[in-house]
């Protein structure tokens, strides 16, 4: 996303997909948009989830590319 | 059945994990270990180094999970996952897996499956040092299969 922290105030929980689609990338295109192209990774809360996850209205988000470690 | 899951800077020794698990674990007769190094070159470039990213909290969380996971499929005694992270150069220790079992064969499964997991599905990430510059490093659809394997 070329960011490394944003704060989204969100008066419901609301799903992954809709979440993804209220960020924009530096280019304009949102988030979900970005990830018909790339993989991009979710987790919440700091456990990995696909779109249909719910987001809380304190939930920590964080949006990723496939790892690469070992 | 003991555990031990550290993510650190700095380097680790195989002497040591050996001592650790057989002091921990005195009725293994099989212990495997793995150790993954920073290779000298990827796709066709040279690497000079590797700059190494986790996310804090989480990955670590990911490692019990998988060491759990393990524990749940084979008979373990002990487990030793260690994930460097930070500036790394070639030829030097990336990660050590290592875990015993009573015999050979539950030993080297689960540092395999350890391993396959952890390449697939635990938040570190890599930056390659090349001539041109930095690239961060794609996943591998190989390793993909590889992990996906332990569940058929």
């Amino acid at each position: 996303m070329g960011q490394s922290e944003l704060e989204i105030l969100l008066e419901a929980p609301t799903t992954v997909a809709a979440l993804k689609s209220m960020i924009k990338l530096p280019n304009g295109e949102t988030l979900n948009a970005a990830s018909r192209t790339q993989t991009i990774m979710t987790a919440v809360d700091q456990e990995m989830v696909d779109d249909s996850a719910m987001v809380s209205v304190t939930s920590e988000v964080a949006f990723f590319p496939p790892v690469t470690g070992g | 059945m003991y555990r031990s899951i550290l993510i650190q800077a700095d380097d680790f020794s195989l002497d040591r994990a050996l001592t650790e698990l057989k002091a921990q674990s005195g009725l293994a007769g099989g212990l495997c270990f793995f150790t993954g190094a920073v290779r000298n070159s990827n796709l066709d470039d040279a690497v000079g180094g590797l700059y190494l990213e986790h996310y804090p909290g989480m990955t670590e969380r990911q490692l019990d999970q998988i060491v759990d996971e393990a524990a749940r499929r084979w008979q373990l005694h002990g487990a030793i996952v260690v994930h460097r992270i930070g500036h790394l150069k070639p030829g030097d220790n990336i990660v050590l897996v290592a875990v015993s079992a009573s015999h050979r064969g539950e030993a080297f499964e689960a540092c395999e499956m350890i391993m396959d997991y952890l390449k697939t599905n635990a938040t570190f990430w890599k930056k390659e040092s090349i001539p041109d510059g930095h690239r961060w490093v794609e996943a591998r659809s190989s390793d993909q299969a590889k992990a996906t394997a332990w569940d058929a």
